[in-house]
């Protein structure tokens, strides 16, 4: 074990940091281990899943109904212009100088964060449905509402599921920084490395990349599993949208 | 090992004994004298951008144009760009010291990694939205392969191909900011020297905000010159 470690250089040691405790690098206290590691690790899914729940109860409502009633162009593109160019680590600094620290202030930045993707991807999402097959379900006699539950939102799902997982994925991604804030996340070992040294850092590191890479996979699979079968010759990637098609591909669908 | 932790960096006390200042407050007064501390930041930010953006652009033309001749090849490389995407650029920025140090470099690699997918997925879908019809005029009007690709496809994929450099834009301005982990300076050091100041925090993140939009004011002009006919039909 201790062999292989050695070869790996500075990731044997950082995953070692991960098993085992160890002495803080300015002496004193025990750092590094499972149990460490378990506790910050429950503070960013937590954090994590309080953010995404809460923006997705706010945007995807709002997105589906702007969607269904083909008014909020402007809304979608302006959402995700602004959620774009604003930084992470400046909206949190932002909150931290403005509003303060702790849990409920790192959660409202992650939900800022989260809600972007989340109104494009359902908004484009909803926009995508054929015409006629709204038309058509119209001439059936279905009301608005039925529309949107058995027409729409089933064909808008995949994309709406694309949504959630680009926001699961940066929200894991940033809940790392939330230790600026006094919010002990996976990020700790990061933002103190008086503490913990580079070999804390790259173990948390590890850490958070292997975390986001699964959240990424499973959401993956959520999308997959959501896609109604007609729609699953489509490419899978092209019902993952970071802005509205650009003008001429609404002209030619 | 060279890395420098960042509670390491000095925390340069706020310039006078202003009580706006003091108190951490939002001061006009310190921001017009301290304006000029920002620049060089700025000037690393802007490196930070266009430097990852422009080396991004190059590889996922080169990808996007394989991936255009062989169809196959376009799945696979959605799926490894896709995990670069995914990986957090503060993970990323610590991973990678081990191999490429403290520094530009690390940030350079770690930035590159994230446009790629944002890139590569507009161009072809751009180069795949052209009509077949106007492929078949262009071979029939005796045009080769690689002239279609550059006299007819790519120009027409022009639109979706600056709506990707636009969005990949916005967000390296955005990841840039975290640069400050890998050692690579930035507006995010600046944030970070003092995250308590209001008015640091407002000067630092409103020039990245302010960088980013002037960016993408500047790609939709560019975009705007390279498509006469869409002004003209406009």
């Amino acid at each position: 074990m201790s062999v292989t470690m050695a070869f790996l250089g500075d990731f044997g040691e950082a995953i070692q940091f991960i098993f085992q405790e160890r002495e803080s690098v300015s002496g004193g206290v025990q750092i590094g281990g499972i149990p460490e590691l378990a506790a910050f690790g429950a503070t960013h899914m937590i954090v994590s899943i309080a953010a995404i729940a809460i923006a997705a109860a706010l945007a995807i409502p709002l997105a589906l109904w702007l969607g269904h009633i083909g008014r909020g162009d402007f809304m979608a593109t302006a959402t995700s212009n602004v959620g774009r160019a604003v930084p992470s680590l400046a909206l949190l600094a932002f909150f931290i100088s403005f509003v303060g620290l702790g849990y409920t202030n790192v959660i409202a930045v992650l939900v800022l964060l989260a809600i972007p993707p989340l109104i494009t991807n359902t908004y484009v999402g909803m926009r995508q449905v054929d015409r006629e097959t709204v038309d058509a379900a119209r001439g059936q006699g279905m009301t608005g509402m039925e529309i949107v539950r058995k027409v729409e939102l089933p064909l808008a799902l995949p994309s709406i599921f694309g949504g959630l997982r680009t926001s699961a994925v940066n929200v894991v991604a940033t809940a790392t920084i939330a230790p600026l804030a006094n919010v002990q996340t996976l990020g700790e070992p990061i933002i103190t490395p008086q503490t913990y040294g580079f070999v804390g850092q790259l173990g948390a590191a590890i850490l958070v990349a292997t975390i986001t890479l699964i959240v990424d996979f499973i959401f993956s699979r959520l999308q997959r599993a959501v896609t109604p079968a007609g729609l699953k010759l489509a490419e899978p990637a092209a019902r993952r949208h970071f802005s509205l098609p650009t003008k001429r591909r609404i002209k030619s669908t | 090992m060279t890395w420098v932790p960042i509670a390491q960096l000095q925390i340069e006390e706020a310039g006078g004994s202003d009580s706006c200042v003091a108190s951490n407050g939002f001061c006009p007064d310190w921001i017009v004298e301290n304006i000029d501390r920002y620049w060089s930041p700025l000037l690393e930010h802007v490196f930070l951008t266009v430097l990852p953006v422009a080396i991004g652009f190059a590889i996922s033309m080169g990808l996007a144009i394989l991936a255009h001749r062989r169809r196959w090849l376009t799945g696979p490389i959605i799926a490894v760009t896709g995990i670069f995407f995914a990986i957090p650029s503060v993970a990323a920025f610590f991973l990678l010291q081990p191999i490429t140090g403290l520094g530009y470099t690390t940030a350079m690699v770690a930035l590159v990694s994230y446009t790629l997918l944002i890139i590569f997925r507009n161009i072809t879908t751009g180069l795949r939205n052209v009509p077949a019809e106007t492929r078949d005029a262009a071979l029939g009007q005796g045009l080769t392969e690689r002239q279609v690709l550059f006299r007819v496809e790519l120009p027409m994929a022009v639109p979706e191909i600056m709506a990707g450099l636009r969005i990949a834009t916005s967000t390296t301005v955005g990841l840039a900011a975290l640069a400050v982990f890998a050692g690579a300076g930035g507006l995010g050091s600046e944030i970070l020297i003092d995250k308590r100041f209001k008015s640091n925090v407002i000067v630092a993140g409103g020039l990245a905000v302010l960088l980013a939009a002037a960016f993408d004011l500047l790609i939709l002009a560019v975009q705007r010159l390279m498509t006469p006919w869409q002004r003209a039909r406009a």
